[in-house]
């Protein structure tokens, strides 16, 4: 494949886009503008983190891509097949082997180490958009450190649901200064971003670019009434017997029967093969 | 002058402003001192330059000359022009209020109520759930909106109700000095008479200083202490409130106090 230049992004892009990924690091949090351009695939099917994975991605690179914890999407098949024919890095699914992981709503349940980039796909990356609809007034509320609103959201969950309700794209506080939008992952996953590896995030449409940093402090916002709770549904995975993973429902027929399993599909599938055997689950 | 007020215990001291809209005069070389504890009214028609006073004197509008000084908590005259503006946002949510003539301007409309009226106390670090919802209980209550309303919609609220909700959202954090727009415009005379009851009681009990704009001159006869009467951007008669009305001076003021329908 010579037709392209390597990873798909021509060197100057690439370099405008590590410019920014630097920025982003070197303040967590906080929303780096960068100049997003055209990818060929549809905006809001990941062109933010493809964009990144352009940009950090060398040839010795192993390449990894989960959607909502699946390998084996349409979404997770093509991007990685994406990079295989213009990057021709090798590829996995197993967490643990791979250098850049792109992801779109999970964050892997196997612990992530240093050495390891996480890619983020991002729809919308302001926290306070459905709060305040000026762009204008959000980066002020940023840059003056004005939350307040945010915990607003908060209220109003519990006033409505006596708990809060707010179950993904759960606000963080990114080293006690920047609001963040982890992106749409499960509350589930938001102690996880408090990791050893690098965590980069992309929103291609919005045109923004932000980072945490390792072992970064990052807190999910809460009320001291009202304690953050790191939520999933009760239960164990019924293919590997799994109760410490997240679980994605599976209705099974119409009578209502319906099942669990564990939505990070490597994490499921490494655990089968080691002999754990849920409910309804076929020993190997 | 300055050494006057700095004598005195003044909260709020406006000294020749000015807002111009290109050639056209928005208000000029406005002066004047507020105590604490005092309502100022200022009253005139339509395009007297009143909002644009108001707008300026809240920092909404940057005047083109001119300087208000308020009173810190420390009692230091500070120009609040000058302030930085992390600053002055802080004044806004802290000791200042203001409260918009259409309550929607001043409310989040998909918020309900309860959020609406907690929206300060969390602005300022509340981060503990009961009390900010006990304050909103009690804050609604004061205003005479019935407790099982809190989690309602201010769009489910009538007029009158809005325009208490956004008084509630605004006192919650004990302002010293509160700016009022029309703040009974638009509202049916019976629903004006409970308001002005209500705000009436408040100035009282808090001891709050204002600032009322307002073109109808009932609301100024019953919570203003002093009186502007202004005109083409101009400040043309001020004084007490009664004097100003019952003893009109100016021709235009006597226009204005003689305009009103005797009933």
């Amino acid at each position: 494949m010579t037709d392209y230049n390597f990873a798909y992004l021509d060197e100057q892009t690439k370099r405008m886009i590590r410019r920014a990924i630097l920025k982003g690091l070197a303040v967590p949090g906080y929303q780096v503008p960068f100049a997003s351009r055209e990818m060929p695939m549809p905006y809001g099917w990941g062109t933010g983190g493809v964009q990144l994975s352009a940009a950090v991605m060398t040839p010795d690179d192993t390449f990894k891509v989960i959607d909502q914890g699946s390998d084996d999407t349409t979404n997770a098949v093509s991007i990685r097949r994406f990079f295989e024919r213009t990057a021709g890095v090798a590829v996995t699914e197993e967490t643990q082997e791979a250098t850049v992981i792109q992801t779109r709503h999970r964050i892997p349940e196997t612990p992530l180490e240093a050495g390891q980039i996480l890619v983020y796909q991002v729809p919308i990356p302001e926290p306070l958009r459905f709060l305040e609809p000026s762009e204008v007034e959000t980066r002020k509320m940023h840059s003056l450190e004005e939350y307040g609103l945010m915990h607003v959201k908060l209220y109003e969950d519990i006033s409505q649901h006596g708990a809060i309700a707010t179950a993904y794209a759960y606000p963080v506080m990114v080293r006690d200064r920047y609001v963040m939008d982890p992106s749409p992952i499960p509350k589930f996953d938001n102690p996880k971003l408090h990791s050893p590896a690098i965590q980069l995030f992309g929103a291609g449409r919005e045109q923004r670019i932000y980072a945490v940093p390792p072992f970064t402090k990052v807190v999910s916002l809460d009320f001291e009434d009202y304690p953050f709770e790191a939520s999933k549904a009760e239960g164990a995975c019924a293919l590997c017997g799994a109760d410490n993973s997240y679980l994605d429902e599976v209705i099974m027929d119409d009578a209502g029967h319906r099942m669990f399993v564990c939505s990070d599909s490597d994490f499921c599938t490494t655990r089968r093969a080691r002999g754990h055997v849920g409910t309804e689950g076929v020993p190997s | 002058m300055k050494d006057m007020t700095q004598d005195t215990d003044v909260l709020l001291s406006v000294r020749g402003l000015s807002k111009f809209y290109g050639a056209r005069i928005g208000c000029t070389e406005v002066s004047f001192d507020l105590f604490p504890g005092e309502v100022m009214g200022i009253v005139g028609e339509s395009g007297s330059g009143k909002s644009t006073l108001l707008n300026c004197m809240a920092g909404h509008l940057a005047p083109d000359c001119g300087e208000v000084l308020f009173a810190g908590r420390d009692g230091d005259l500070q120009d609040t022009l000058k302030m930085s503006e992390p600053e002055r946002r802080m004044l806004g949510r802290t000791d200042w209020a203001f409260v918009h003539q259409h309550a929607r301007d001043g409310l989040r409309m998909n918020v309900s109520a309860g959020g609406n009226v907690g929206e300060r106390l969390m602005a300022v670090g509340a981060r503990h759930y009961g009390a900010i919802r006990e304050g909103a209980v009690d804050w609604l209550g004061r205003v005479e909106i019935a407790e099982d309303r809190i989690d309602d919609r201010p769009t489910a609220f009538s007029g009158g109700m809005q325009q208490r909700l956004q008084i509630a959202r605004n006192l919650i954090t004990g302002p010293r000095l509160v700016f009022m727009d029309e703040p009974t415009g638009g509202l049916d005379v019976s629903v004006q008479a409970r308001l002005l009851d209500l705000l009436r009681g408040l100035v009282r009990e808090m001891g709050l200083s204002a600032v009322i704009v307002t073109h109808d001159l009932a609301v100024v006869r019953l919570l203003a202490d002093r009186l502007m009467v202004m005109k083409d951007g101009l400040v043309v008669e001020s004084g007490l409130t009664d004097q100003v009305l019952d003893d009109p001076q100016h021709g235009y003021t006597q226009l204005l106090v003689s305009s009103v329908l005797q009933v």
